[in-house]
């Protein structure tokens, strides 16, 4: 028995998510290969060889793959798939984007964002925003699955793999690439953060999320928001936490002025130490908060930051 | 062009889902059903591309039992002009209803698919993409801005680090984010032409495809409860119970 998991990269550097899907991949068991598919990736195949558990690290670096449209790679998948019974890649927007044009090339279901491994062939993901938890058998043949991060610990990185060069190209050559607008942040990653402190609705406009940067810059902490916050127009979607948005697990999590939608709420509980900070005592949030703050936000945030 | 949107029946976003006693499956029992949001932004999002003059036809497809019919009627209702049912009793897997809707692609030809980029009950984010493997079409999931010029369409995708955007050779496949659109309400006048608008049946069976379920669910629980912690009085206590008590902050 044999894995292959896609390593999510940005053509520099190997996120640290996939340490957590190689985790999932030894639940599973069996010889576990990494794919590092990009362009001018050597230093991202370089850190997947030192990943612990990995046997053999596949590199396919060309211009191909560079922006790792889904066209090109699930082709490449597709074919290395001959020789796996699992196929696993991390349910960020990469693995997301393409793992079900695998199965569908491979005539298999996917199994998605799975947050604990049964046996080789059942998983337990969540269903209804998390409001539901399903232990599911897959019965096809080869099993396609991604896997949700916040589910596993990641693996150490003291490994050495054997690292061997792909030359087979796959180009479907349907789509391009334009352009990327990406956010610029000296702050941390908010998947990797181990701090985390987000805003919502009662943060009344995007001006005012400034009251959480000060907070954030000490205590290193990623920013993120609600969906509230979001549709309201006061910052990017890719800060949103949530089951449409990213699922995170820091130490320490802070919604501030958030209610506690089961949206949201499906994006951060499993956080080993939630505060909240809301003027509405009786808001939902507190009931999942190890720490509540019933205060007005602006009064507190000045204060908690001059606390520090 | 034709655009052709699948949408899903689910449970409405505002209910609160109950796990049945027996493990075997959420309780849908007298439950408020509605489209699936992400659905609903591909309605509107195809219907705006028909205002443009984009689009000449807007046709939703949805596959289920009869009840189905209710959301194809919303979906009329939003702006399309005529819908499919595909009429099954099964709970049907993704590749299932990929393959289904490859058929409607092949008798269609449609030259943009908008679907839902997930669906909130299964949460499985996997149909449009299949689809699109199955047709060969190239695809733009996540998207939140849909411009078609020429021959191509450029699609704007939400992605963990912020936007990117593809050019797609058409037929494409387009998946929605939040942010693409903010559908309408449908008005009085446009639920009751909507009635009369047409409504094709066709029964999954004749599609000559094999529909076995690919997984089995072998139980489903509520999730752990997360227990309610304190409430402290001030921020200096706020503090020095995340220094001293969860030693979270130093």
């Amino acid at each position: 028995m044999s894995v292959l998991v896609y390593a999510e990269h940005d053509n520099n550097q190997l996120k640290a998510d996939t340490l957590k899907t190689v985790a999932a991949a030894q639940a599973i068991g069996g010889d576990i290969h990494l794919l590092v598919a990009g362009h001018n990736c050597q230093a991202v195949a370089e850190a997947a060889s030192q990943v612990n558990g990995v046997a053999k690290v596949l590199v396919a670096d060309n211009e191909a793959y560079q922006h790792q449209l889904a066209e090109n790679i699930s082709l490449l998948v597709t074919e290395l798939a001959a020789d796996y019974d699992h196929i696993i890649a991390t349910a960020l927007t990469t693995g997301k984007n393409f793992m079900p044009r695998v199965a569908a090339l491979l005539d298999v279901t996917q199994v998605s964002d799975i947050i604990a491994v049964e046996s080789s062939d059942t998983f337990v993901r969540p269903i209804y925003a998390g409001n539901a938890i399903a232990t599911v058998q897959s019965l096809d043949s080869k099993k396609v699955i991604t896997v949700r991060p916040t589910g596993f610990d990641a693996v150490a990185t003291d490994g050495n793999a054997e690292v061997v060069a792909l030359d087979k190209v796959t180009n479907a050559g349907i789509s391009s690439h334009v352009s990327d607008e990406l956010s610029v942040s000296e702050r941390p990653d908010l998947g990797a953060a181990s701090v985390v402190i987000s805003g919502g609705r009662g943060m009344q406009n995007g001006d005012n999320f400034k009251l959480l940067e000060g907070i954030a810059d000490k205590l290193g902490a990623a920013i993120g928001a609600s969906r509230a916050a979001v549709d309201a127009g006061f910052v990017p979607n890719d800060m949103q936490v949530g089951q449409t948005g990213k699922i995170v697990a820091p130490d320490l999590y802070i919604a501030v002025g958030i209610s506690g939608a089961i949206q949201h709420l499906a994006g951060m509980k499993d956080s080993k130490i939630i505060v909240a900070i809301n003027k509405d005592a009786e808001a939902p949030i507190f009931q999942v908060a190890d720490y509540g703050l019933v205060a007005d936000l602006f009064d507190a945030l000045p204060e908690l930051e001059s606390k520090l | 062009m034709k655009v052709l949107v699948p949408i899903k029946r689910v449970i409405d976003y505002n209910v609160k889902v109950r796990v049945k006693a027996d493990n075997s499956n959420v309780d849908l029992a007298n439950v408020k059903m509605a489209i699936n949001p992400f659905c609903e932004i591909a309605v509107e999002e195809a219907v705006r591309l028909k205002e443009a003059g984009t689009a000449t036809e807007v046709i939703a497809v949805s596959i289920g039992d009869k009840s189905c019919q209710e959301q194809l009627r919303t979906a009329l209702a939003l702006g399309a002009d005529r819908a499919i049912q595909i009429d099954t009793d099964q709970n049907l897997d993704s590749i299932n209803v990929a393959k289904l809707l490859q058929k409607v692609v092949e008798e269609e030809q449609p030259q943009l698919v908008i679907l839902g980029k997930q669906a909130i009950d299964s949460d499985n984010n996997q149909t449009g993409q299949m689809l699109a493997a199955l047709t060969g079409m190239a695809q733009g999931t996540f998207a939140s801005e849909v411009k078609v010029e020429g021959d191509k369409v450029n699609v704007t995708r939400e992605v963990d680090g912020g936007l990117q955007t593809l050019a797609l050779n058409l037929p494409a496949i387009v998946t929605t984010d939040l942010r693409l659109n903010e559908p309408r309400y449908a008005s009085l006048p446009n639920i009751m032409k909507a009635k009369r608008k047409p409504l094709d049946v066709k029964s999954a069976a004749d599609f000559g495809i094999d529909l076995t379920a690919r997984t089995n669910i072998i139980k489903v629980t509520p999730p752990a409860e997360r227990q309610a912690g304190i409430i402290v009085e001030s921020i200096d206590e706020l503090v020095e119970k995340l220094k001293n008590e969860a030693k979270v902050i130093s």
